[in-house]
């Protein structure tokens, strides 16, 4: 059995216990079970002179021996995940980093910092860390680790380590301009499916992310006036003698019909469209896995046809060309591993997903 | 149970027909004009049906028929016609009075008014409302034969007489503001009703989006395509079952709005009452100043102050043969006058007499329906709820097979 399950709670402040969590996933090397727990919550506030903003508790417990203790209680604000986010991709270019709650929202409903938006923001931030803890690459990633486990100094410090942000700048400047065309050439078959497929999918899943905000709309809607038309039942009640009953039983089925539907509403808001959101996100991100293969293969491609129109130096080139098509290979190993399993979690995430829809929905009828 | 025309004869508004032809100021005009169908029935044998007389009417002369009624019948509270006009549409509904739904619901309004008047113990034997029923030609002009416009009063008469009456009978100010509570607490219940209906429709129909994306979206994937397909499919039906859904609760709105239309009726009823109760007052008023006009001349003393009492004074006072024959006439007038009372009295008691027992039958025959009808509504919603439990517990399951 094969089936990647991933269990993801929404519950925000209850501590997740380890035996709650059972996960099993195929790797090479065989089954193994989770042994890194996190959590994100508790946000706070703080107040400087220069800006306000928010940090979240992250706090990991695990049984893994390259942790130093069993247990790790960190503040962390959305710039540092940011940096997390950037050091991944860094490191794996082809893998498929799991995405980050946008900055703002510019919906013009909700408020930067409003309760809201920073639960939506939690619940996501907590996502995105145990997609991170439950791949089987990034989930031994130094940046990682340290992320969890280090003091807020520390992290400080480590962060101005490494290549600045110019410096890798340039690097992608250099790769985008030597590589793209003529990898689409050379790409193999199954890449190009897989970019035919986001096309597809990136464009049906904004579809239904649209469609699922409408109908929470109409839903809310149709709550405000089903509000009003309870009310106007007892009102005529009271003119009346012989129907009065009838009508006041009325108007309190009218007001419990009012209450299943907020908490459809309710549901829908919690399950389906951040998930739907989440995909969205992934669509781009993926998007962009798919680019940045095509530059890597794009580097040795523009080598290997250097190298064909200069015959001299041919030892030099032929050991850059097998480093690069190393860098090629593994590239594309990684991608394609990662590829299936994104898309079983795809799978399984939107199973989830509707068949709580359909079971939300089951409930508001049945009520 | 009284003798009433409905137990002895089947009627029905079979048919609706758009017609063209000239009005009465020779301008070609279009309208639907409505299939009247009567049949007599023997209440003892199944089989013995006389033959099925018909003819055709338009809204109009409904409304001619009706306004015969209600001056002729002013202590009934006769049933309303059925609205002229498309109210309370929610966005689906047009208001258009030639869209065939509008014409079918009216169609279902008229035959009903028709029933409701062969029920009533008193309007079933109104020759005018069997000859509307069975004969086609010159029924207008019998109606007009007969003078009820002329018996009608004016509205600016019963305004007055609602502002200057002192003493109607309580109950039929208790009815009054009965008849005005229900007029509004059923319009504003329509019109939340219609919002409603409006804002349900737009949830079912945008899930209808979701089956054509789940079906673009199948194309692409191969284990969860079936799931997604069928998932799809039941998305599409559920965003088509509300179409039936709200054509049944528009005959649930109609229900409500009959009585919505009643309480108008009921308004008229209360209306003669307190045009006749002023009238009565008034009389027994002018018969006071007269008998009073009366002593003071016989006695030679002024008691209230007069315009004529001040000319006199200043003017020179009458010969004693004016005065007797000023009080002659008086006295005449008196007697007239306290008969005329009497008799007006005499008239405004049976009025109320026989005006509350219809109301009394009306009160009745509301509860009863409107009972029904919120019980109907009642299965309706569950009805609805039991269609939406069947659609999503398939959904449920093509989803939990992706």
């Amino acid at each position: 059995d094969t089936s990647l399950a991933e269990l993801n709670s929404f519950s925000p402040s209850v501590p997740i216990s380890p035996s709650s969590m059972i996960n099993q996933y195929k790797f090479e090397d065989g089954p193994e079970l989770r042994d890194l727990f996190i959590t994100v919550d508790d946000p706070e506030s703080h107040i400087t002179a220069i800006e306000t903003f928010i940090t979240y508790r992250v706090v990991t417990k695990t049984t893994r021996g390259e942790f130093d203790s069993s247990e790790y209680e960190v503040r962390r604000r959305y710039q540092d995940f940011l940096w997390l986010k950037s050091k991944l991709e860094e490191a794996h270019p082809t893998l498929i980093i799991p995405p980050l709650p946008e900055k703002f929202i510019m919906k013009g409903m909700v408020e930067r910092f409003s309760d809201e938006f920073i639960e939506t923001r939690r619940k996501a931030l907590h996502k995105f860390l145990n997609r991170i803890a439950d791949h089987p690459t990034l989930t031994f990633n130094e940046d990682f680790k340290i992320f969890l486990t280090a003091q807020a100094w520390e992290l400080s410090s480590h962060k101005k380590q490494g290549p600045g942000l110019l410096s890798r700048m340039g690097q992608t400047v250099r790769a985008v301009a030597s590589s793209v065309r003529g990898a689409i050439k050379n790409r193999p078959e199954m890449f190009t499916e897989m970019n035919n497929y986001m096309e597809t999918f990136s464009q049906k899943i904004n579809l239904l992310d649209k469609i699922a905000h409408r109908i929470y709309k109409e839903e809310r809607e149709y709550f405000n006036e089903m509000k009003e038309y309870g009310p106007i039942h007892t009102l005529w009640s009271a003119s009346e003698e012989d129907i009065a009953e009838s009508l006041k039983g009325i108007a309190s089925c009218i007001d419990r019909c009012c209450r299943a539907t907020e908490k459809r509403m309710a549901g829908l808001s919690e399950h389906l469209l951040p998930i739907l959101h989440e995909y969205v996100l992934y669509s781009e991100i993926l998007m962009g896995v798919l680019k940045r293969r095509d530059q890597i293969q794009g580097e040795l491609d523009s080598k290997v046809d250097a190298l064909a129109n200069k015959k001299t130096e041919k030892d030099l080139f032929s050991e850059e060309i097998g480093k690069l098509e190393d860098k090629v290979e593994r590239a594309n190993n990684a991608l394609k591993a990662d590829w299936d399993r994104w898309k079983q979690n795809m799978q399984w995430d939107m199973r989830s997903t509707f068949t709580n829809v359909a079971e939300n929905n089951l409930r508001y009828y049945e009520e | 149970m009284e003798d009433c025309l409905a137990k002895k004869m089947e009627i029905t508004v079979s048919e609706a027909e758009k017609r063209t032809g000239r009005n009465a100021m020779n301008i070609q005009e279009t309208y639907t004009a409505y299939l009247i169908e009567t049949r007599a029935v023997e209440s003892q044998s199944e089989g013995q049906c006389g033959p099925v007389e018909s003819l055709w009417r338009r809204y109009s002369e409904f409304e001619l028929l009706r306004n015969y009624l209600s001056v002729t019948y002013p202590h009934i509270v006769v049933p309303p016609l059925p609205e002229k006009r498309a109210d309370f549409v929610w966005h689906k509904l047009s208001a258009d009075n030639m869209d065939p739904d509008f014409v079918e619901r009216r169609r279902i309004g008229l035959e009903n008014f028709l029933l409701r008047v062969a029920s009533h113990p008193v309007l079933c034997q109104d020759k005018i409302f069997y000859a509307f029923l069975m004969q086609e030609g010159g029924w207008k002009e019998m109606v007009n034969e007969t003078g009820f416009q002329l018996k009608a009063d004016s509205r600016l008469k019963a305004l007055n007489a609602t502002f200057r009456v002192k003493n109607p009978d309580k109950r039929f100010t208790e009815l009054k503001h009965y008849s005005d509570e229900l007029q509004s607490v059923i319009s504003h219940l329509l019109r939340v009703r219609a919002r409603v209906a409006d804002r349900l429709y737009g949830v079912y129909k945008v899930h209808g989006n979701y089956g054509r994306v789940f079906s673009e979206w199948s194309a692409i994937e191969k284990e969860m395509g079936d799931g997604l397909q069928s998932a799809g499919h039941h998305m599409d039906v559920y965003a088509a079952s509300i179409d039936d859904i709200l054509e049944e609760e528009e005959h649930y709105a109609d229900q409500l709005k009959e009585y919505l239309f009643y309480a108008e009726a009921l308004r008229a009823v209360c209306r003669k009452h307190e045009l006749m109760q002023y009238d009565l007052e008034m009389a027994a008023q002018d018969l006071t100043s007269k008998k009073q006009q009366c002593e003071e001349l016989a006695t030679g003393t002024v008691r209230t102050f007069s315009l004529k009492g001040m000319t006199s004074k200043l003017f020179g006072q009458e010969t004693p043969e004016q005065r007797e024959a000023k009080i002659k006439v008086l006295e005449e007038q008196i007697q007239e006058g306290e008969e005329q009372l009497k008799s007006k009295n005499l008239e405004g008691r049976d009025f109320v007499k026989s005006a509350w027992a219809d109301i009394e039958r009306f009160k009745e025959q509301k509860n009863h329906d409107l009972k029904e009808a919120l019980i109907s509504y009642a299965v309706m919603q569950i009805s609805m709820c039991k269609k939406g439990i069947q659609v999503w517990t398939n959904a449920k399951e093509c989803f939990s097979k992706m």
